[in-house]
Parts: C-alpha cells; structure tokens; sequence
C-alpha cells in the first residue's frame, strides 16, 4: 500500500505556475494525430485499458441488483467467447476497481471478498459542500464498512478564492483519515475556471498527500478532457521531479469510447512514460466505456461489428 | 497467441504503417522519364538530360526525372505568354471558379497527396495529412476569393511568372505561388524542386480536371539548371523564387538589369525565445513544432533556442526527456514525428555541420535511441554551451538540429534575437502580454509567433527582413507581389529659358551637406559648380561629398533604430516643414525657374503641389496603418507596417522638388531615416531645403542630404550593409544594374523603377501610397489568445 506523507505547503511553487491553453489545446489535438494503434497492438492496449478502469455507478436509482451487476462486470469484463478467440485464459482480466456510493460498499464487499478493490465517493460527492465534520466522518464510515479507495471532492471555492491554505488543511485532515487508504481527490475542474487553477489546486493536493489526483465527478458541466488532462499529468510530473513522490491521474467523466481511453493512455505514455500506465499510477473512471472497448474487442477476434445485445451489460 | 497481446501489460507502439498502394501504382504509370505540363497537355521533353528521384525513407529510386532544358522552359513560357491576354482578360468570378475547383480537387484527392508527399520528400504522413495538403486548399479557397475582391480594384496583373520552389514543402509551396498568381490574372510557369516533384505533376492532372485553360498553368521539372532558364527567359515578367539565400542573391543579379520583377524568400535562423514566465512544458512543446517539424528542414525553423537563464537548466532537462519520446523511422507510419531526410546530400551537410559544432566546443545531446539504418534519417539533436560566434550558431544548418544560448534580461534577448543576417521568423514564449508586445515589434523578423510556432495561414502574409528576402506570400499584402504596380510617366520636356532674367543673390551662397540634423563640409573639401538650366550661368559652387561623408551620414541615420517618434510625433513634423516651406515660395520658385527654365506659373504650380504633397504624407502618417487578419483559430494576427531603417534615395534632376518631396515625405511619414542624394544639376533645391528641415523640428538623422556629382556615391551607398533600403530612379542601365548588384551583400530592399519619366505630378492615391508601401515590410504577429 503507498504511504505518502504530505509535503509542506509550498506557496511559492503555486504562485510561478503557468499554463498557456492555446498551446495545451494544441498539445492534445496534435498528439492524438500523431499517434495511433492498430491491430494486436490496438488489442493490447484496450486491455490494459481495462484493468486501468474504476468501473463506475454513481446515480440516485443506484441499487444492490445494480452493483451486483457492476461487480459482476468488474470481474469478468470480457465475454468468454472474445476471450477464446484472443487466446486469454478466462478470468485473468478484471477492472482496476469498482466505484460506488457508501451505501453500496458494504454489499459490494461482500461480492467482491477482495478480488477487487472497492473505491466509494466521499466527503460530500458531488459538491464538496457539506459540514466539514459530515465529511470526514463519510471516510471514517465508509473505511468501517470495507472501502479500499477513498475518492474526495475538494470545495471548489476554496480553489476560486484562491484560499490554498485552507484547501492544504482539507485535504491533509482527509488524508490523516483515511488511514493509508488510497486517497483520490477530486478537483472538479468543470468549476475551476481556468486551467491554471486546475494546475495550482493539482499542486496542492498532491502536497497535502492525495495519492491520486482526479479530474471530475461526473456531474459537472465540463468533466475529463485531454486539455484538463494533460495539464494535470503535467503538474504530477513536475511533482515527481521536484519530490520523487510519484502519484497518480484519474480522468473520470465522459469517456465512453475505445478511441478516447486510448486518446488518454497514450496522453499518458507520452507525457508520464511507460510506469504511469499502471492500475498503481493510473485509473479511468467511467460507466458505459467498457461496452464500446468490447465491441472492438471483438471485432478484432471476429473478424466483424458486434450488435449491441451480444456486449454484457453491467 | 499474438505475444503482442499476450504482453498487454507492457504496452508499445506497433507499426501503423499508411497504405501507399494506389499511389505507387500512379508513379509506376508516370513515363520514364516524366513528360512538362505545357499548355494544358503533357510534352514530351526536349532535353535529353535525366535524374533520379529517390524515396528518402529508403534511399531508392523513385522515378527518372527528366530535366528541363532551355527549349522545354521557352516552349512552357511561350504557352504562358499567349495564354496570358485570355487570362487575365476574364471576369473575376470566372478565374475565381477555376480555383474554386482547384481547391475541391485537393480535398477530394487529400490522401493520395498526402502519401504521394511523403513518399517523395520523406516528410511523416502526419504532416502532410494535417498540415501541408490542408493549407494547400486552403490557399485556392482563400485566393479564389481574391478574384472578386479584386474586381474592384484597380490592380493589373502583370503577366507571366516564373515560379521556382523548394523541396521541403513541395505541393504547398506550389499553392503559395499558383493560387495568388492566377487569381490575379497571371500565367505561370513553376519549377518545382528536382527532389520532389511528383505532387506538383499530380497537381498538373488536377489542372486538367479543373478544365485550366491551356497556359494558364505550366509546370517543367528539373534543377538548377532548368530554374535558370527561367529566371533569364526574355518574356518572363516577374521570378517568385523559395529556396537558400545564395540562390536568392544569383537570381537578384542575373535579373539586375532587367525589369523582372522579385520575390524572394530566402533562409532563415530563426530565434525560439522561452522567457522565465512561460509555459515551460509548453514551450517544450513549441521547441518540438520549431525545429523538429518536417525534419529541422524548414526555412523559418526556430533553430536557435535562447532561453532566460533562470530557468535554463529545467528548461533543458525537460526537453532532453522529451527528446527521448520523439519517435524517427518510416514516414509512412502514422506514428512518426521525423521522418527521413530529403536527400543524401542534405544528410551529409547536417552531418558535416554537427561535427563541426563538436569540434568547436559545442556539447552535443542525441537521445538513447537509434535510427533506422536503412534510409536517410538524423536523430533530433541539441547543442548547449554553443558560442554566438561559432558556425552552427550562425548559418542555417536545414536540418533537426538546435542551438541553445542564454539571456539575461528582455533587452538581451533581443540583441541575441537579431544578430544574424537572416529576418525571417521569431517565437517567443512569455505569458506576460506586456513582454510579448514589448519584444514583438523589436524583433527584426517578417514573422513573429507567440506562444505558438510555425502557424501559416493564407490569410497571413509570410516573408522576411534582411537576408531572408523580400516580398509576401498570403494576406493583402502576399496579393502585392502579383499585381502591376508600375508608376504612371510623362515624357519629360526640355525647357531653355529664353531670356536670362533671374536675378540671382549677390551674396555667395554655400550649401553643405545635411547629416544628422547639421549643415556639415564635405570631408574631401571639394566642390562642384552649378548653372542654370542653359549651362550659361554659374550659380554657386555645391558641396561634394564622399565615401566618408556616406560613412559618417549612413552612421548618424542608424542611429535613429534605437529610438522611436510617435506618428503623431512625425504627423505634425511634416506639417510644419509644409508651413516653413510655403514661406520661402519666392526662394523656390526661382530657384526651379532658373535649374529648370519652366515659366514661373509652372513652377509655382509644382512649388504649391510640394506643399501639398507634404499635407497628404503628413495625414498618411497616421493613416498607413496595418491590419488585423484573422486566421481560422482562436487568436487573431496583426500585421503591421514596419519601417524599413535606412533608406537612401537616389533621385535625377527631372521634377527635382516634387520628386524630393514625395520620397522624404513618405520616407518619413512612416519612420525611416532617409539619404536623400538629389540629382546633380539641382542639388541647390535640395540645399535649400534643408534650411526648412532645420527650421521644422526633425529630429537629427531622420532626414539626411548629400549632394554628389551623378553617379558618384552609388556604389558606397548601394554596398554599405547598414543601408536597409535603397532607391533609384535613374531608370534601367549599367548605373541601376550595378546599384542593384551591391546591394545583394545584405539583401536591401531595392526599388529601382525601370522607367525615370515618372510623371511626380500624379495625385492618385495609388501613385502616393506606392512610396508608403516601398517605406515599410509588413510584420505578421501571431497572438493566439484564450484562458
């Protein structure tokens, strides 16, 4: 398990940030021009796509019939019938983790009796604005109740006013909480502005000890995209060269097809390196991807397009 | 199973190689050697002289070229010739069509271009499909355009144009030159480059599709040879040529007694400057799109990284490691940055030159990795610790290779920036916009990129200052280059005065010379006498000036780079040298009675249009402004109309006041420092008027006057390197020849009209702002903007 202690706070690093977006808008569009995947190539990368996903159910009509679905999923992703023809032995593929709301954790611990990491969504997901005591008793219940991932929404205006102090002391307290959890925070970077605060209020979480740094929930307007992304990829890897702390990205919000989540992992190959594209370092929060990933999937074992009634649901 | 898949976890790039099938199929059906497109059909060549074209990612042959003798260029311009009258007679919206169509044809046919690109240049598929076959469309789109904007205009096309390019953007260069060409009612004939030329002949069967009039276009492959022909066939009319300063420099001189009109862009060294406030990861990112875009082999490349020195250090660290993710090899595959070098010659020079910059002490940087045996490939290369003095740091190397110097302070970056002969394109990297509209316009640069690199649009004129030539290509100002602008003449009159009734002052009169805001002797001590117009009466002795005099005048007027008056500022100088002159009418207007013999009603008339002539420079200080393009991306591009520097101006006798007064007025109005050398027999008008400058507050080395028996400070000025500009109106012959000859040492922009009768009396704006544009080259700044 990572035992990251956080750093001091270090104001003057925050202030010297810059970040340009015309040249990061460029940055993205180019790169996903200039690279690309084909054939057995493709097939690998999509599974390790795979195993990078926190497969993922965060709605109100949420129920135990549905995790037991997603859970299902999560460890089986890829129907045996692809899986024969790729010649993969059955049942050595799952999910990087299954993420759900608190009050699935337990039952899907019961499912899962630890064959796959549970990550819930803390500390007043979506909006981060609850008591601060709510809050922190959300991560204290939620580790009780068999919660292997701790993903915490930051409060946004404390990123708007600038208060970075005070964002510092949330997310350490967090951090302190949860105990040697795997920490995500969420930063929301649909409601930051601009991409320099996404940079800034990167920098700060990671000081404060988040283990993970996550773009979105889901639920605001402007989720994960690859300009966000690579803004966020670039402050952890300003992070390892300053600290030697490696720590990891979780894109999560609208990424629904094969060509995004390879888009993302080869955004990562080129800005992190090879050791980012690790379930450790790297994870990808989505719902419906893992359909569009099997129906390449198998148009690449069968040799043509699969309907839409042959792909498991979750 | 594949062990591909079976490695999952431990991912790679696998080969995405592009299907080249059908493209192979079309070069193998070319004959061998390639047929001229001449007049609309394929021509068999006349010259028996072949090459080979290669594949540069595999240094195979690609094809036989056949290479164009005198006789195939002289039938290609003939073509042209007789269909220029039909062309350019048509209707705007006619020709407009035509490349209407052009355009469409280039996209239907976008991916076979671009493979048929790479495969000939060696450049990556990425950019041929994402950037050079795309602008290349757009360049027909946004000239057809031009055609109906035109119709409303007085311009005229000038006839038949001989257009030479390069290899390193061959179809896009041909767009730059054909689509502005035709839209403007021209005919050309184009040489493309000898190691690429198959898109241009691609491009040749479009034309065909596109129903082109016979003529209209022609295209005749070859080398140098070949692009010789052209540039000195009689009835070619104007050379727009892309390639090396050198060439540039022979066309400028076998074309020098000619009336051929030029536009020349030339090479470059262009500085990639990364201030401490930047965006380091980036300007990183900026550094690849500079140098290690279409292999380093890119005239307006950022070849010379000048990096603040607080943040060297991390600077370079991030760029090694970023280094290591470029990936080289066959530029076929879509996941290539670099591609193969164009050709083995071009490889060994990149070599030679690497070698030297180890042996002078440069520390040389390659990533871990290798290149592709097979083929002609370079790995990107970086040099820190490199001497300003040394070689690599000062010529253009045309390949993936960069030069690392640090700076100080803004100000330093700027002298770093500019010293070099070349001007043609600057990036520079700040997120202070103070900083950026600081360094901008300082920058001795056609181009100049913030925060972005290598962006070109049809809509932004390109091109340089200094050694890296003259004239535009894109945006009104690119439209220039293809439209007559010869000025209007009258037939110059003879005139005696009839009785000898001036009376002149009895007093001596002893004019000097005018350098730097003081009356000075001539260093040599010598004068020359003048006489009236019937060579009858001497009037008094002039000071006549020499190679010093030119030294010490031409020092004084650069002083004025360094600073910098409002237009306003010049605005009102300029009035008030017209109110200090119309006091001193009576002086004047004898004075032009007796160097001229025209009645003093004539003269009086010119004397009150000189006034006049001030007024509209006057106004125009203000007004001349520059523009604001708007390339298809979040950001806008200014260009603005920069002053040229120093200008000397070399008039004749003929209309001596107006013809002075035109060229200082404009000289001036757009922040020149000018040296006026007026004609020999009316130096005394020129003399006179210094009094007024005196008297009207220019501000010393804005305005110099020197006066000269004829002739006799031409080769000084016309070979001193920090005249930036030079104009003589002397008309064709040996004198404007050699003028234009030595001026090649620095490139100065030359404005010798072939014709000394200009009709100086001529108010029309077109007449007037012709001297406003040959005061000024247009800088196109890019600012992409957004937060």
């Amino acid at each position: 398990m990572l035992k990251k202690k956080s750093l001091k706070l270090d104001i003057d690093w925050i202030n010297n940030i810059r970040v340009n977006l015309s040249a990061v808008e460029r940055r993205t569009s180019t790169l996903t021009k200039r690279r690309t995947v084909k054939k057995e190539y493709q097939v690998a990368w999509l599974l390790r796509s795979i195993s990078l996903l926190d497969l993922t159910t965060l709605e109100g009509d949420d129920t135990l019939g549905k995790v037991e679905k997603l859970c299902a999923k999560g460890l089986s992703p890829i129907s045996s019938e692809i899986l024969n023809k790729l010649n993969i032995p059955y049942g050595t593929i799952h999910v990087g983790a299954i993420c759900v709301y608190h009050d699935l954790v337990a039952h899907a611990k019961k499912i899962l009796n630890g064959k796959l990491p549970i990550a819930v969504v803390s500390t007043g997901f979506p909006a981060g604005l609850s008591s601060f005591n709510t809050r922190k008793n959300e991560i204290v219940n939620s580790i009780k109740d068999g919660a292997d991932e701790i993903d915490i929404v930051i409060n946004r205006s404390l990123v708007l006013r600038n208060e970075w102090n005070k964002l510092y002391n949330e997310i350490r307290d967090f951090k302190h909480i949860a105990k040697g959890k795997k920490l995500k925070a969420i930063l929301g970077v649909g409601d930051l502005g601009t991409l320099r605060n996404v940079a800034k209020s990167s920098l700060v979480a990671m000081m404060a000890g988040a283990d993970f740094i996550k773009t979105s929930t889901g639920k605001e307007k402007t989720n994960a995209n690859l300009n966000n992304s690579l803004v966020m990829m670039r402050m952890i890897r300003e992070f390892y060269e300053n600290t030697g702390k490696k720590i990891g990205f979780k894109p999560a919000g609208g990424i629904s097809t094969a060509k995004d989540v390879l888009n993302y992992l080869m955004l990562m190959y080129e800005e992190l390196g090879k050791a980012w594209i690790d379930p450790e370092l790297f994870r990808i929060g989505a719902s419906r991807l893992l359909i569009d990933i099997e129906r390449q999937l198998y148009h690449y074992a069968l040799g043509r397009y699969a309907t839409s009634d042959k792909i498991a649901i979750s | 199973m594949s062990k591909i898949i079976k490695d999952f976890k431990n991912i790679k790039y696998g080969p995405a190689p592009e299907d080249s099938s059908e493209v192979i199929e079309w070069i193998s059906k070319l004959p061998s050697p390639n047929f001229h497109f001449i007049n609309g059909k394929w021509q068999k060549p006349l010259s028996k002289k072949n090459l080979y074209s290669i594949n540069p990612a595999t240094n195979k042959k690609l094809f036989k070229l056949s290479v164009g003798s005198k006789s195939d260029i002289d039938r290609a311009v003939k073509a042209a010739k007789i269909a220029f009258p039909l062309w350019s007679n048509k209707k705007p919206f006619e020709r407009s069509r035509y490349l209407y169509s052009l355009a469409r044809l280039i996209q239907k046919h976008s991916r076979f271009l671009s493979v048929l690109e790479t495969i000939d240049n060696g450049k990556p598929i990425r950019e041929t499909r994402d950037i050079d076959i795309p602008l290349v469309a757009r360049h027909f789109y946004y000239h057809a355009g031009w055609c109906e904007k035109l119709e409303n205009q007085s311009n005229k096309s000038i006839g038949v144009i001989g257009q030479i390019i390069p290899w390193n953007f061959p179809l896009l260069m041909l767009s730059w030159k054909i689509a502005p060409a035709i839209a403007c009612g021209n005919t050309v004939v184009l040489k493309p480059a000898e190691f690429t030329s198959l898109t241009a002949l691609f491009f040749a069967e479009l034309c065909q599709k596109a129903n082109i009039p016979n003529g209209v276009v022609n295209i005749v492959t070859g080398d140098g040879s070949t692009g010789e022909k052209l540039v000195n066939h009689k009835l070619v009319n104007k050379i727009a040529f892309t390639g090396s300063t050198a060439v540039g420099k022979k066309i400028i001189s076998s074309t020098s007694n000619t009336n051929k009109k030029l536009t020349m862009e030339l090479g470059g060294k262009s500085p990639f400057i990364v201030y401490e406030d930047a965006d380091l990861d980036s300007a990183v990112e900026g550094v690849v799109d500079a140098i290690w875009f279409n292999q380093g082999q890119v005239c307006c490349a950022g070849s010379r990284l000048l990096v603040q020195e607080s943040i060297e250090k991390k600077f370079i660290k991030k760029l090694k490691n970023r280094m290591e993710k470029l990936r080289v090899g066959n530029p076929l595959d879509k996941s290539v940055d670099i591609g193969a070098i164009v050709a083995p010659v071009q490889l060994k020079k990149i070599d030679k030159l690497v070698k030297q910059g180890v042996k002078d002490g440069a520390n040389l940087w390659q990533p871990s990795w290798s290149c592709p045996s097979e083929g002609l490939f370079y790995p990107p290369t970086l040099f820190t610790n490199v001497a300003p003095a040394s070689l690599i740091s000062q010529v253009e190397i045309f390949g993936p290779v960069l030069t690392t110097l640090t700076f100080r302070t803004p100000s330093e970056s700027v002298s770093l920036a500019n010293n070099t002969p070349y001007g043609l394109a600057a990036s520079l990297w700040t997120e202070n916009i103070n900083l950026a509209m600081d360094i901008a316009p300082k920058i001795n640069s056609g181009v100049v990129w913030v925060n972005s690199t290598n962006l070109f649009d049809a809509s932004c004129g390109f091109g340089g200052y200094k050694e890296s030539g003259f004239g535009r290509e894109g945006g009104e100002e690119g439209i220039r280059a293809y439209v007559k602008n010869d000025l209007p003449v009258r037939k110059i009159l003879n005139y005696k005065i009839k009785k000898s009734s001036i009376k002149l002052p009895r007093i001596d009169r002893t004019p000097k010379l005018y350098i730097g805001g003081k009356q000075k002797r001539p260093d040599g001590g010598y004068s020359f006498p003048v006489f009236d117009i019937n060579n009858k009466n001497f009037i008094c002795d002039v000071s006549r000036s020499n190679r010093k005099d030119v030294r010490d005048c031409v020092e004084m007027a650069s002083k004025i780079k360094e600073k910098k008056i409002t237009n306003f500022n010049r605005s009102q100088i300029l009035y008030y040298i017209a109110e200090n002159l119309e006091r001193r009418e009576k002086n004047f207007v004898d004075l032009i009675v007796a160097l001229r013999g025209v009645p003093a009603s004539l003269a009086r008339n010119v004397f009150s249009l000189s006034c006049e002539r001030i007024f509209y420079y006057a106004a125009m200080a203000d007004k001349f402004e520059g523009q604001i393009h708007n390339p298809p991306m979040r950001g806008l591009t200014m260009a603005l109309k920069e002053r040229i520097g120093v200008i000397a101006i070399i008039l004749n006798d003929h209309d001596p006041l107006l013809s002075l007064v035109t060229c200082m007025g404009a000289a001036f109005s757009t922040g020149n420092a000018q040296i006026i050398i007026p004609g020999e027999k009316t130096s005394l008008l020129a003399t006179e008027l210094y009094q007024v400058l005196d008297t009207s507050d220019v501000p010393g080395g804005y305005i110099n006057i020197l006066t000269a028996k004829e002739g006799e400070l031409n080769q000084t000025l016309s070979k001193h390197e920090n005249v930036d500009g030079i104009w003589y109106f002397g008309g064709l012959g040996q004198e404007r020849t050699d003028i234009i000859k030595n001026s090649i040492s620095n490139i100065k922009r030359c404005w010798c009209p072939d014709d000394k009768r200009i009709d100086w009396t001529n108010s029309k704006g077109s007449f007037l702002k012709e001297f406003l544009h040959q005061s000024t080259q247009v800088k196109n700044i890019w600012i992409p903007y957004g937060e």
